[in-house]
C-alpha cells in the first residue's frame, strides 16, 4: 500500500476516534462539561494535560534541536520539564485554592486593580499568540509532509482544520478526548525510537541504547563515543558537549522553567480538579506522562543524527535515498553542488576559516518560478536548484530544516509504512491539541477578561460568544501569517520566546500576589510593563531588527532574555513597592487565606 | 481553625517548598548546566554517557518527576497532620489515600 494512503487510513482513524469519544461523553453528561476534572480520576487529568501541554515544537522540533545541537538540545528538556516542579510547588495549588477561572481574573482580584487585570490580559494575548505562531508552523510542518506541498499552503490547510476543530467547542472540555491524544503521541513517539535503538544498539529500551554501544558498524564501539567522533571528523563541536555559553545556556534554561509556571493555558488546565489535593497528585501524573516523551527525545535525535549523516554524506546524488529527494521536492532539505563532484557533503563550522556552515544566504531556500527553463530548475545531477547565492567560501553543501528530524527519522531508518503513518498521527494530534487549546484561552481573554470585566461590563452571554469567535479568528490569521514567515528558523525557539514573555511578566507577579502579602499595585503593575517591555524589546530587536551577536547583553540570547526580565520585573514591583501604601486590608486575608489548602470549593466557571 | 495552626502550617509547608526547589536547582541548572564539566570529569559516567551530559538529557527528568511525588506525599502528610484535607471535616466523598 501506498505511504500516503496509510498515512490518511491512520489520520481518518484517529480523527474518528476522537471526535467519537467527544460525543459519546458529551451526550452522557453535560454537568461534567465544566468542571471536567470533577468526575475523572487524576490520573487522566494528568494524560489530557500532558497531551495539551506537547505541542508541535516538543513533538516535531525538540528531537531535531538535540539532534543538531547535542547537549545545547537539553535547555529544552530541563526547561519544559523543571518548569512543572516551579508550577506544582510554588503556583497551582494556591491558584487552585483562590478559585478563579483565568489568570488575569487572579491578578485583577489580588491586585484590586482593574489597570492591573487590563495589563495581565495584554499579557496573556502576546503570550499565547507567540505560542500559536509556533503551532501553526508546526502544523505546516506536518501538512506538507503529508501532501507533499511546500510549507505556506500546509499552514493554510492546517489553520482551517484547527479553526474547524476548536469551533467544535465541546472538544477541548472533554478530557478523555485528549487521552486518546496523549496515546496516540506516546506510541508514535516511542515506537520509532525502539526500532531504531533495536538497529543501532541492539537494545530495545532507547534510552539505554543512548548510554550503550553502537553495534551497526559491526564492531561494539560505546554511541556516543561514536557520535562524538563523527561530529568532529566533519567539523561539529562535540555531541556531549554542545556550543552555547554557559551563562546563556543557564539563562535561556532558567527562562523556559520560569515560563512554563507563568504560562496561562497551562495553569488554567489545573483549575478544573476536583480540590488542592488532586492538583498535585494530578501534577505528578502530567509530569509522568510528559517524561516517557522526554526521556525518549533524546534518543531520537541522537539516533537520528547518525542515520542522517551515515545515509548522506559523500554518497553521490543520484544514489540518495528517495526520502531525501522527497523532502527537497518539498523544500526542507537542499543541496548545492558547490565543488561539482555530484557527491552530497556534510560538514561543520569547524570546515571553514569563517566558521560557518551556512550553504546559503537567507534563511531558507528560494526557488525559481514554476514553468522556467528546465535548465534553471533541474541541475545535471537531476538535483532541485536555488536561486539563493551560494555561500562558497565552506565546504558545507547540505541544508535541511532542523523541523523535519523527526519525521525524516523513520524514513532514514528505513522503517515499516505504518510506522510513518503513526508518527503523522501522532504529530497532527500534538499540534491541533495545544493549537485549539491555546485559541480557545486566547479567545476567552479577548471576550471574557477585557470586553466583559474592563471595556464592556454589560455584555450578554451571547456578545461575549461573538467577541470570541472573532478574537478566535483574528488571531488565527495573525498566527498563520507568522507560521509562514517565523520569527525564527525553528518552531521550539519560536515557542522559546513565548516562554521568555511568560518567565518576564507572569511568573514574578503571581508568586509576588501569592508570597508576598504586602505586594502593591502599583508594585505589580510596573514590575508587569517593565519585564515584558523589556524582553519584547529585546526578541523583537535581535529577530527583526538586525541585532547581531555582538550586541548581546552579558552574550545572553533573545531566547534566555527572559530570565533577565524576570529579575527587572521583582526589582521593580519590590522598589516601586517600598513608596506605594500596602494593599486593603481584605486583599491581606484573602492572601493569608489561599495558603490553606481545605475547602477550595468549585471552580468557577468561564 | 485557628490562626496559629495556619501559621504553622505554612511554615512547614515553606520548608518542605524551598527544600523541593534546592535539589530542583542542584539538579537541573546546577549538575547539568554550572558545574557541568566538573561533574563529566569527576562523576562515575552513566553507562557510556559522561555523568553531566547523562544528567542534563536523562537523569535531571527522572529527578523532577522523584521530586514531584515526594511533594504530593509530604504534603499530604502534613494537610492531614493540620486538619486541612477536606476529606476530615467535610466527608463529601472519600478521597483516596496517596500512602
Amino acid at each position: 500500500m501506498e505511504q500516503s494512503t496509510l498515512n490518511f487510513i491512520f489520520i481518518g482513524i484517529s480523527f474518528a476516534i476522537y471526535i467519537g469519544i467527544a460525543f459519546k461523553s458529551r451526550a452522557s453528561s453535560t454537568k461534567e462539561y465544566y468542571t471536567a476534572g470533577g468526575g475523572v480520576s487524576p490520573l487522566a487529568n494528568g494524560m489530557a494535560t500532558a497531551a495539551d501541554w506537547m505541542s508541535a515544537a516538543t513533538f516535531i522540533s525538540m528531537a531535531g534541536s538535540l539532534a543538531i545541537g547535542g547537549y545545547d538540545g537539553s535547555r529544552f528538556l530541563m526547561g519544559w520539564t523543571g518548569g512543572f516542579v516551579l508550577l506544582t510547588v510554588l503556583m497551582v495549588p494556591y491558584l487552585r485554592k483562590f478559585g478563579k477561572a483565568t489568570v488575569p481574573d487572579f491578578i485583577g482580584d489580588r491586585y484590586y486593580s482593574k489597570f492591573a487585570r487590563g495589563v495581565a490580559v495584554v499579557c496573556a494575548i502576546f503570550i499565547c499568540m507567540t505560542y500559536i505562531m509556533g503551532q501553526m508552523r508546526g502544523v505546516g510542518v506536518v501538512f506538507s509532509q503529508l501532501f507533499g506541498i511546500g510549507i505556506p499552503a500546509g499552514v493554510l490547510i492546517g489553520a482551517a482544520i484547527v479553526f474547524f476543530y476548536a469551533g467544535m467547542g465541546g472538544m477541548k472540555g472533554i478530557t478523555y478526548t485528549q487521552v486518546a491524544q496523549y496515546c496516540v503521541m506516546a506510541f508514535a513517539y516511542t515506537i520509532p525510537a525502539i526500532y531504531i535503538s533495536i538497529a543501532l544498539t541492539d537494545n530495545f529500551i532507547p534510552q539505554l541504547g543512548l548510554i550503550g554501544d553502537y553495534v551497526a558498524g559491526g564492531e561494539y564501539v560505546p554511541f556516543l563515543e561514536k557520535l562524538n567522533a563523527i561530529n568532529e571528523e566533519l567539523g561539529f563541536s562535540h555531541y556531549t558537549s554542545g556550543s552555547i555559553s554557559r551563562i546563556d545556556m543557564f539563562f535561556i534554561t532558567a527562562a523556559l522553567m520560569c515560563g512554563t509556571a507563568g504560562l496561562p493555558h497551562v495553569i488554567v488546565r489545573f483549575f478544573t480538579v476536583k480540590d488542592v489535593l488532586a492538583v498535585r497528585k494530578s501534577a505528578c501524573w502530567t509530569l509522568a506522562f510528559i517524561a516517557v516523551v522526554y526521556l525518549t527525545a533524546p534518543t531520537i535525535g541522537a539516533f537520528s543524527r547518525v542515520n542522517l549523516i551515515e545515509k548522506l554524506h559523500e554518497t553521490t546524488y543520484v544514489d540518495a535515498p528517495k526520502w531525501f529527494k522527497d523532502f527537497e521536492s518539498t523544500g526542507q532539505m537542499a543541496w548545492v553542488d558547490k565543488n561539482d563532484d555530484g557527491i552530497i557533503q556534510y560538514y561543520g563550522p569547524a570546515k571553514s576559516d569563517t566558521n560557518s556552515n551556512t550553504v546559503f544566504a537567507g534563511k531558507a531556500p528560494a526557488y525559481p518560478v514554476a514553468g522556467s527553463a528546465t535548465d534553471v530548475l533541474v541541475g545535471k545531477h537531476k538535483q532541485r536548484l536555488l536561486t539563493n547565492e551560494v555561500i562558497t567560501s565552506n565546504p558545507n553543501e547540505l541544508w535541511f530544516g532542523n523541523d523535519i528530524m523527526v519525521m525524516a527519522n523513520p524514513h532514514m531508518a528505513g522503517l515499516p509504512p505504518w510506522v510513518i503513518a503513526l508518527l503523522m498521527a501522532g504529530c497532527i494530534a500534538a499540534a491541533l491539541s495545544t493549537a485549539a487549546g491555546l485559541l480557545l484561552v486566547l479567545s476567552t481573554s479577548i471576550s471574557h477578561d477585557l470586553m466583559k470585566k474592563i471595556i464592556k461590563p454589560d455584555l450578554s452571554d451571547k456578545e461575549e460568544v461573538a467577541y470570541a469567535r472573532v478574537a478566535a479568528l483574528v488571531s488565527l490569521i495573525v498566527a498563520s501569517y507568522f507560521g509562514i514567515n517565523p520569527p525564527s528558523a525553528f518552531i521550539a525557539k519560536t515557542v522559546a520566546f513565548a516562554f521568555g514573555l511568560a518567565a518576564s511578566s507572569f511568573f514574578p507577579t503571581l508568586l509576588l500576589g501569592i508570597f508576598a502579602k504586602r505586594m502593591s499595585r502599583e508594585g505589580a503593575i510596573a514590575g508587569m510593563i517593565c519585564g515584558i517591555g523589556f524582553t519584547m524589546g529585546y526578541i523583537v530587536y535581535f529577530q527583526f531588527l538586525g541585532g547581531t551577536k555582538e550586541q548581546y547583553l552579558f552574550g545572553i540570547s533573545p531566547e534566555g532574555i527572559g530570565t533577565l526580565g524576570m529579575l527587572i520585573n521583582f526589582a521593580t514591583a519590590f522598589l516601586v513597592n517600598t513608596v506605594s501604601p500596602p494593599p486593603p486590608p481584605e486583599v491581606q486575608k484573602m492572601v493569608e487565606n489561599i495558603h490553606i489548602p481545605s475547602g477550595a470549593g468549585e471552580a468557577s466557571e468561564h | 481553625m485557628s490562626s496559629t495552626n495556619a501559621l504553622k502550617h505554612r511554615q512547614a509547608c515553606l520548608v518542605i517548598t524551598l527544600a523541593i526547589l534546592g535539589i530542583w536547582f542542584l539538579v537541573s541548572l546546577g549538575c547539568s548546566i554550572l558545574f557541568r564539566e566538573w561533574m563529566d570529569l569527576n562523576m562515575p559516567p552513566v553507562g557510556n554517557a559522561p555523568f553531566g551530559f547523562w544528567m542534563a538529557q536523562q537523569g535531571s527528568i527522572i529527578c523532577f518527576v522523584l521530586l514531584l511525588i515526594t511533594y504530593a506525599v509530604l504534603m499530604y502528610r502534613l494537610d492531614s497532620k493540620y486538619g486541612y484535607l477536606d476529606s476530615q471535616h467535610e466527608s463529601i466523598d472519600s478521597v483516596d489515600s496517596l500512602e
